[in-house]
């Protein structure tokens, strides 16, 4: 087996002959379903999700651009119990995060009392000083927040990352949905599964809860895509579509007046609320790059102004660093007055020269990561690593230590995944989405399920060759 | 001091254009010493203004203006009382803590030389260090003239025979911050009874127990009652008198008509 020692979701510890309890019957649901006839359904939701247009780019790779992101047929399932564990710990987390991004541009509480070394946030890339001061419509930052986490066991959850600034990936939790219905519609009838497909519309309501007051019944809200060559364009158009909303490109808006308008053939409408998939960066030329043709030059004054929100607020990216992130107990400690319920990997800060030196030693043993790096690029797993990436990271550490941080190799949970020699356990990450509107925090009952196909391999980034599950969250008093 | 300023910039564009916004940091701010007594933004066209503070403490106004533009003359007219304090600035909105601006933009990276040259003239206790950078600067360049940003960076103004005030106020501020001073640039005006094509430029450091202080590489001295602060930031792009965008084709050219002015009486 690939993952000995790991904690599968569904087969325990045992393996397929003595599954966990609570999961006997899809465990037999998965053991009777023949083999082949699962390959044919998964084959099938793949063609979909090609007609779609479900792809992504893969960075660095122009022939691989049309590629989808693999499916596999078999479902990662959450107890009812587990879930409302996991939500509190969640809810938790980015009220955290909301009241972090709060505080740092407003009165710093948290950098005076010395709770964070100071020249973390203040000499920090993301720490954006443009917004400095800047209080977002009714006070809400992170509005859509996609929390990566992974597991070792039924009760150890473990936050591997926060992503505060534009997580992408609710389309996959979407469509996976609606291919899992269509294709074991007998997994449906048999277990009360929570449904995911309100999403939109929580969405939706998210975007019109932090409309400024204009005294408008019904705010204007819009999708900020930065075009169809992104990567996530298929999710950005995918969502303005099912949230009844245009899809909107920078040269769509202008600001006039500290105010925001979307230029339509019928002329100008005002608009009140932004959900932007594009980076801080290239918001406002203005405000951020002023090498930059593009963007909406205006459009952070008018936010200054009080005039727009926009989703999730500029300025994000400094809750959801990497070199902040080993600080997240003391946040959640400093804002809640309580211990985080959800606990952070134990992370190696290499800015720390102890750390450095224990990560140096410890290199083979470890994961490395950027501090401002994302889908598993510039990263080394010591473990699977080559001893020429080994040295190469030492030299890079050596060099520069404070853009790195060292986590431990986990025994990442696994799930029953479909191989090429059948069914066998592969490793598993977890995104679930939060919502946070001025009505509150809701937690999505559901989430994307990234698996590393591979076997053995802990890496589940799709651009690494990862793919994705459904994820069922159980109604209560449902079994499985 | 009581200080009469008159700043009028002209674009003039070879095809008209469609819009303009424009981002303007060209409002001074009370200090304990400058009082701004009257100040106003002019726009010799349709256009909306909008006052606003922006996240360093600036006063910025937004200006937005649609078209067919020809040509746009912004005029600038106000009086400001300013007293002496030794370069040590009093009474300014701080809303970033000086630590910030330990931070080091792509124009304010001190290269190898600049950085051997700072820490070879400045070694010491932290005041006289910045003093006499501020001078050795001055001494490697005496004629620094108040001319447009040309998009130089520090290191780059550096290794150049002739510079601008806002290129050796960079420089002192990647050498100051190369230092572990916290250093910032700072737009503004300064009589000297001469004609500029540009507003003044210079840099202020931070030094404990003291607070901001003024340099003016420029001089070689710390900035007294001649000069008006109107905008920091973390260099000349940050601190830009304007920064703007314009939808349309064609060039644009510039024309700038600057009068600082001593008036009489109030010394």
């Amino acid at each position: 087996m690939a993952a000995r020692g790991a904690f599968d979701e569904i087969w325990g510890h045992g393996g397929p002959a003595s599954p966990r309890a609570e999961f006997a019957s899809l465990a037999r649901w998965i053991a009777e379903t023949p083999a082949d006839e699962l390959q044919r359904r998964q084959q099938s939701a793949e063609v979909t999700f090609r007609q779609l247009g479900i792809t992504f780019a893969v960075y660095g790779d122009s022939d691989a651009a049309e590629r989808i992101i693999p499916f596999d047929i078999v479902p990662r399932v959450f107890l009812h119990d587990e879930w409302a564990r996991l939500s509190e710990g969640l809810v938790q987390r980015v009220q955290a995060i909301n009241a972090f991004l709060e505080d740092i541009y407003g009165d710093a509480r948290i950098l005076k009392e010395g709770v964070i070394p100071n020249e973390l946030v203040l000499l920090n890339e993301q720490f954006r000083p443009e917004v400095n001061r800047v209080r977002p419509p009714h006070g809400v930052w992170a509005h859509i927040c996609g929390i990566d986490l992974v597991r070792t066991g039924p009760d150890e959850f473990y936050v591997l990352e926060d992503n505060a600034r534009t997580p992408s990936g609710v389309s996959y939790m979407l469509e996976n949905r609606e291919a899992m219905i269509r294709l074991c519609p007998e997994l449906f009838r048999d277990f009360r599964v929570e449904p995911v497909d309100s999403y939109p519309d929580m969405l939706l309501q998210t975007m019109r809860s932090v409309a400024p007051h204009m005294g408008k019944s019904t705010p204007v809200c819009v999708v900020l895509t930065p075009g169809h060559f992104n990567s996530a364009y298929y999710e950005h158009s995918f969502l303005a579509d099912s949230m009844g909303v245009e899809l909107v490109e920078p040269a769509d808006l202008v600001v006039d007046d500290d105010v925001v308008f979307m230029q339509t053939i019928a002329g100008r409408v005002r608009v009140d609320v932004i959900y932007r998939r594009i980076d801080d960066d290239y918001l406002d030329p203005l405000a951020f790059r002023p090498d930059s043709m593009l963007g909406v030059p205006g459009l952070i004054a008018a936010y200054r102004a009080g005039n727009v929100a926009i989703l999730n607020a500029p300025g994000n990216g400094i809750a959801d660093d990497k070199a902040i992130y080993s600080y997240m107990p003391e946040i959640v400690r400093f804002y809640s007055g309580g211990e985080a319920k959800l606990p952070n990997v134990e992370t190696w800060r290499c800015r720390e020269p102890q750390a450095l030196k224990y990560v140096l030693d410890n290199l083979a043993d470890l994961v490395v990561k950027l501090v401002d790096g994302s889908g598993g690029y510039g990263m080394l797993v010591g473990p699977t690593a080559t001893s020429a990436q080994i040295e190469e990271f030492r030299a890079a550490l050596i060099a520069e230590p404070h853009r790195y941080i060292a986590q431990p190799t986990l025994a990442l949970s696994t799930v029953p995944t479909m191989t090429e020699k059948g069914l066998a356990p592969r490793h598993v990450d977890f995104r679930p989405f939060v919502l946070t509107g001025s009505d509150g925090v809701r937690v999505v009952p559901g989430g994307l399920t990234r698996v590393a196909l591979r076997e053995g391999s802990l890496v589940v980034n799709s651009s690494q060759g990862g793919g994705t599950k459904d994820s069922f969250v159980l109604s209560p008093e449902a079994g499985a | 001091m009581r200080i009469a300023i008159e700043h009028r910039t002209q674009y003039r564009f070879s095809q008209a254009q469609d819009r303009i916004v424009q981002m303007l940091r060209l409002t001074p701010t009370d200090t304990q010493d400058q009082t701004v007594v009257s100040w106003r933004i002019g726009v010799d066209c349709d256009a909306r203004l909008r006052e606003a503070i922006d996240g360093f403490g600036n006063a910025v106004t937004m200006l937005y203006a649609e078209g067919p533009i020809a040509a746009l003359e912004l005029s600038v007219i106000g009086e400001v009382l300013t007293s002496e304090n030794a370069g040590v600035i009093c009474g300014a909105a701080e809303p970033l803590p000086p630590l910030f601006y330990l931070r080091s933009t792509p124009r304010t990276q001190a290269s190898v030389t600049l950085a051997e040259f700072a820490a070879d003239v400045a070694a010491g206790e932290a005041l006289d260090g910045l003093h006499r950078l501020n001078a050795a600067l001055h001494g490697r360049f005496p004629d620094a003239p108040d001319l447009p940003d040309r998009g130089c960076a520090a290191a780059q103004a550096f290794a150049a025979k002739t510079v601008t005030s806002r290129d050796v106020a960079q420089i002192f501020i990647a050498g100051a911050r190369h230092l572990g001073a916290p250093a910032r640039y700072v737009s503004g005006y300064r009589t000297d009874g001469e004609a500029h094509s540009a507003p003044h430029a210079w840099a202020e450091a931070y030094v404990e127990a003291l607070g901001w202080i003024g340099f003016d590489p420029a001089t070689g001295l710390s900035p007294d009652e001649s000069y008006v602060r109107v905008a920091v930031g973390l260099d000349a792009t940050g601190a830009a008198p304007i920064a703007g965008t314009r939808v349309g084709h064609g060039r644009e050219q510039l024309d700038v008509d600057l009068h600082v002015d001593r008036l009489g009486g109030e010394e």
